[in-house]
């Protein structure tokens, strides 16, 4: 069950259109696919967000704004962001002495937003300050 | 190889197939080859020490896909044995399964110079030959696995040898390899579906049996002038009473006549072929039996297999032989099939001495070495990793040259030693010359390679030679271990890589392989079946299959032509 | 207009190696045969780093290879704590060099498995990994388990050349008498095609795993009746595929390796896939992402002794991963400065690491401009391997298959750049005396 600033379940990881530009991510059709989160008919529904409306997920470790994106199959609760720069910006770097970032499974917050989603250079020069 | 001229001078050689059986004598080499003299060379200092050829190991598991998964999921050897880089090595890793470094600079400070990589798959032939071009100093060959192939069990059950010569022939090629390798012929394709074979079992799916495979496989071998015979891991490895499928695997070759003057079968680390018994609990040494067959017979010849006590990696493409060991020992185990061609397993053992049946298995690898009367029919390994690691040699070396030391061993071990093997009833004790034969001479003139340079000190031989720092009269064990774990020089093609035990230089080695000559026409007609293979069997093209020579740098190629 | 057969695909870790193209003009013009998508999408080329640059005053100015090699050079040899990372986007002769420098400078190299299987690596060191090749999987398998895996987004010929849908020998049928079983928290594409859909809750996969096991060794009775969202009556079913299965073989992705547990679950797998082998012929294989991870892996094994992580300071290799892995390095502001090599941590690293790696002097070599080129301060540009340079990479089955060269190109190889940065680092060090 999603409200605003309840407590979701992130996960990310490979799609399609992300494998096909994984060599081409300066490019429109990357930051369409990739800067995206998935989520089920009802969860959208709750949210009170639009197919492309803007949503912006927030973690302990960071937050992020993307396009929500209905999908079937997404299990109530869960949101899927593909992997790459926006999911990345709301991961856990602690490895828990495996080496392993924690890029599945992290306790996030979701909610509307009408802010702007940044383009991957923009979203890169936020770590530079 | 190295330019310019270089004296050994009044050294004590032991060159066996040239007869030389310690005399003071110098070697002179120019231009990375052995002649007759010299005029203005470098000059080593040998007085009254044991001077070898370069070592030549015919069995040993150094490079290629089941090595690198045993370092990899063994990083606790890895960390046995660490050596920083100096200005001449690359940093040094692994005890049992050491990196590619530390196995080209210890095997040179042993004083050898040639290895044989004892199993190649061939679909992953690249990479054995990736991590060969790896091993400093060591001139090299592998084996391709030849015997669980579907295409040879197709052969074998349709009879036609001139058509299962012509595969040989062009898998040599392919993955430019040595010679043909057997292991557990029929069982690692059993092994597919969990299942093994004996001898005499039928493959499943297959219609032949493991014996079929190997006599045919010899049948063709020698339809060319293959320098080495087939190489045999035979059926029922390491199962107590197996001696009796040894010896049957030995008699499928009787009678076929060999291109040359060696045996048609060379049957590989023969210590976890010689069990009697019937289970563990009564599990025996059958060395003596063993021994006497190939005291009898011509047809046959071995390695040892000899154990060194403590932790190793055991790896094979035996994989129900890997995967019974895992039952035992409940360790990890890692198990590789290889589509229509092979299989592996690999699993950590612990040989210790507080354990009766590693007490007889220890006392077997010597036993063979001590009642097989003529030397020149076995060579010493440890088929390394499996019975330990190669580093183990002057262990085994001492052993059989100092029967005190032997005694003194036995009464570390299990006390079944003494009355489950034959071990402390030889008096037996081998001569620096018996020495030498088992450690370069017979290995050299079983693999044919005696005809191009190795394992010898005449005239055109490589300038590959060993100077150990002990005096031909020495008898104490410890100071004859110690000699040969660590060479006072090691010579590799006129250059010296290895000075009091350093390694000072690190030249690459040659990689060994054989082109067999095949009829094209015969080729042709092997082909069609073959890229039927391919087209619906292999997860690989045809085309992308054969080893580029990329993948050889430094060839060295031995035609074998067709006997008319 | 030139048909070449045989090319071979440098994508992902399926290494597909029929694929036909045309080239014209020394451009691939065609994929005609054999590609999927995301290779088709990589065969026919994307946008470059068309030069070599150097990073002034925040801007990449483009200069010579010359020039930038030395300055790479410059960086690694001042560094005090260089971390060399990337590696499974390109061949293992690059590779190879890669190792070779990291001893020369002492550094730590690590490599994408880190982020990807690195888990896996560590189960493989705990209990081992009983698999197979591809081909056997075809020839033989009539059970196939795709568990945290979605081939048909990640290994899109996965399926068609070496799993369910393929024909072999005992399988000449392809999928009619095959069984597929998915495990997974999403209903991706390749759940909707399986007999069997486990759809897990998220991070459960642990006790999925357990109490597979549990029911294979026939200790039914302490299986409750729901775990981790599945019902003990679908876990019922499909140990009895397992158990009546003559060859079954488990697939697992990174939804297994990412999550919560990590290498715990893949021993869980493991141990799963042993015990299933108590009934029937079953393996297992991680479902390796990137074309040569499973190659950097090989060559950093058997030159150092262990497969990633690896820290060359003290002269010999220290292999500690949750130590010396690049995110833990990064996450303590540990290293001074990195070579990046045919990989993006920009894209994807965790946020908290990038923040520290985008501080710090950055070498970047690559063919393509992604994020980490836009903190890069020495930008390399490539030939793209399997394109333009040959050279040999390790399929996730671990069979080593050689890239074709297709086209020519002024670029230079990713050997070539490393060879290049090795012998000036060497000279820097010789003109200090070392």
């Amino acid at each position: 069950m999603i409200k605003m600033g309840t407590k979701v379940n992130l996960i990310s990881g490979r799609t399609i259109v992300q494998g096909q530009n994984l060599d081409n991510k300066l490019s429109e059709a990357y930051f369409n696919e990739v800067a995206t989160c998935e989520l089920n008919e009802s969860d959208m529904e709750k949210l009170g967000v639009a197919a492309d409306g803007h949503v912006k997920v927030k973690t302990n470790y960071g937050e992020v704004v993307v396009k929500a994106k209905e999908k079937a199959g997404t299990p109530e609760g869960v949101i899927f962001i593909p992997m790459g720069p926006w999911a990345n910006a709301l991961v856990s770097g602690d490895t828990h002495g495996a080496g392993m970032p924690s890029f599945k499974g992290i306790d996030a917050e979701i909610e509307p937003t009408e802010e702007e989603v940044l383009q991957v250079k923009a979203l890169m020069k936020t770590y530079m300050e | 190889m190295a330019e310019g001229e270089l004296l050994i001078r009044n050294g004590v050689v032991y060159d066996p197939i040239n007869g030389v059986k310690g005399e003071k004598k110098d070697i002179c080499i120019r231009d990375g080859k052995v002649v007759e003299e010299v005029k203005n060379p470098k000059v080593i200092d040998a007085e009254g020490r044991v001077v070898m050829p370069g070592g030549v190991d015919i069995h040993s598991h150094i490079a290629g896909a089941k090595v690198n998964a045993g370092r990899l999921f063994r990083p606790e050897d890895g960390r046995k044995g660490v050596k920083a880089r100096t200005k001449v090595c690359r940093s040094e890793s692994g005890y049992s399964v050491p990196n590619t470094f530390a196995t080209g600079y210890r095997y040179a400070r042993m004083g050898y110079t040639f290895v044989m990589e004892a199993a190649m798959p061939p679909l992953a032939a690249r990479h054995t030959h990736e991590e060969m071009v790896d091993i400093p100093i060591l001139d090299n060959a592998a084996l391709p696995l030849i015997d669980n192939n579907w295409m040879t069990m197709e052969y074998v059950k349709s009879g036609d040898m001139d058509l299962l010569a012509a595969y040989i022939a062009w898998m040599m090629k392919a993955t430019k390899g040595y010679g043909v390798k057997v292991v557990n012929p029929g069982g690692t394709e059993a092994w597919a579906w969990a299942k093994n074979c004996d001898l005499n079992d039928e493959v499943p799916y297959f219609d032949v049996t493991p014996a079929e495979i190997v006599k045919n496989l010899a049948v063709a071998n020698e339809k060319f002038e293959m320098p080495h015979s087939i190489h045999v891991h035979g059926n029922m490895l390491g199962h107590p009473g197996n001696y009796e499928v040894t010896t049957s695997t030995y008699d499928l070759v009787k009678g076929i006549k060999p291109y040359r003057d060696r045996p048609a079968m060379h049957a590989t680390h023969t210590q976890f072929h010689a069990y009697g018994g019937t289970r563990w609990g009564d599990f025996e040494s059958k060395a003596g039996a063993i021994a006497d067959y190939i005291n009898k017979n011509e047809h046959v010849s071995i390695d040892l297999g000899s154990i060194i006590l403590g932790d190793t990696t055991t790896m094979t493409a035996d994989g129900p032989m890997e995967y019974s060991l895992y039952q035992i020992t409940g360790r990890k185990w890692t198990n590789h099939d290889v589509e229509l061609e092979t299989g592996s397993g690999i699993t950590p053992f612990l040989y210790s001495g507080k354990s009766p049946v590693n007490t007889i298995q220890w006392a077997i690898g010597q036993e063979l070495a001590l009642l097989v009367k003529d030397p020149w029919k076995l060579a010493l390994t440890t088929d390394h990793p499996n019975a330990g690691p190669f580093i183990g040699y002057p262990i085994i070396i001492s052993m059989l040259m100092s029967k005190r030391r032997r005694d003194e061993s036995a009464e570390d071990m299990h006390k079944v030693i003494f009355d489950r093997a034959e071990y402390s009833s030889i008096d037996r004790e081998y001569d620096l010359n018996e020495i030498a034969i088992i450690t370069r001479g017979m290995a050299a003139k079983t693999l044919g390679l005696h005809e191009h340079g190795k394992g010898h000190l005449g005239v055109g031989a490589d300038g590959d030679v060993a100077v150990y720092d002990m005096s031909p009269e020495e008898t104490d064990a410890g100071k004859i271990q110690k000699a040969f774990l660590n060479t006072k020089y090691t010579i590799k093609g006129g250059e010296v890589v290895v000075k009091d035990g350093e390694v000072v230089a690190t030249p690459a080695g040659k990689t060994y392989f054989v082109t067999p000559e095949c009829d094209d026409k015969l080729t042709d007609e092997m082909l069609v079946k073959l890229k039927d293979k391919f087209e619906h069997y292999y997860s690989v093209n045809f085309n992308n299959y054969p080893v580029q020579d990329a993948y050889v740098p430094n060839p060295y190629e031995i035609k074998a032509p067709w006997r008319s | 207009m030139v048909e070449i057969t045989d090319v071979v695909c440098s994508l992902c870790g399926c290494v597909c190696d029929d694929i036909v193209v045309e080239v014209e003009d020394n451009k691939v013009t065609k994929v005609k045969k054999g590609a999927c998508a995301v290779g088709k999408s990589k065969l026919m080329g994307h946008g470059r780093i068309e030069e070599p640059a150097i990073r002034e005053n925040g801007n990449l100015k483009d200069c010579s290879y010359d020039e930038a090699i030395k300055k790479a050079a410059e960086i690694l040899a001042a560094s005090r704590r260089p971390l060399l990372y990337g590696w499974s986007s390109t061949v293992c002769e690059a590779d190879k060099v890669g190792v070779e420098l990291a001893e020369e400078i002492g550094a730590v190299i690590d490599n994408t498995a880190s982020v990807c299987h690195g888990p896996s690596v560590l189960a493989i060191q705990d209990v081992g990994l009983p698999s197979c090749t591809l081909g056997e999987v075809k020839n033989r398998a009539d059970l196939i388990i795709y568990w945290g895996a979605n081939p048909a987004a990640a290994h899109a010929n996965h399926m068609k050349r070496y799993s369910y849908i393929s024909k072999g020998y005992w399988t000449e049928e392809g999928k009619k008498n095959k069984k597929l079983v998915v495990v997974d928290v999403r209903r991706t594409p390749t759940a909707k095609m399986a007999d069997v859909f486990l759809q897990i809750e998220q991070g459960k996969d642990y006790l999925v795993f357990s109490a597979l096991r549990a029911l294979l060794y026939g200790y039914d009775d302490v299986v409750p009746e729901e775990v981790g969202g599945i019902s003990k009556k679908d876990l019922l079913e499909t140990v009895k595929m397992m158990k009546e299965a003559k060859f079954g073989i488990i697939f697992f992705g990174m939804g297994v390796t990412h999550t919560r547990g990590r290498h715990n679950n893949i021993v869980n797998a493991i141990e799963t896939t042993r015990a299933a082998h108590t009934h029937t012929k079953f393996s297992i294989m991680p479902m390796r992402g990137h074309y040569n991870v499973a190659g950097i892996n090989q060559v950093c094994t058997w030159e150092t002794g262990f497969p990633f992580a690896v820290d060359l300071s003290r002269g010999y290799a220290w292999y500690n991963p949750g130590e010396i892995s690049a995110t833990d390095l990064l996450i303590r502001r540990e290293c001074d400065a990195a070579l990046i090599i045919a990989s993006d941590p920009g894209a994807h690293f965790p946020g908290e690491s990038i923040r520290h790696l985008s501080k710090i002097p950055v070498i970047q070599i690559d063919p393509f401009p992604n994020p980490t080129t836009e903190f890069a301060d020495v930008v390399i540009p490539a030939a793209i391997s399997g394109v333009e340079a040959e050279g040999n990479v390790y399929r996730m089955d671990n069979i080593p298959i050689r890239l074709r060269k297709l086209v020519d190109t002024e670029y230079l190889a990713d050997e070539e750049i490393m060879k290049s940065i090795l012998e000036e680092v060497r000279a820097i060090k010789e003109k200090e005396g070392e």
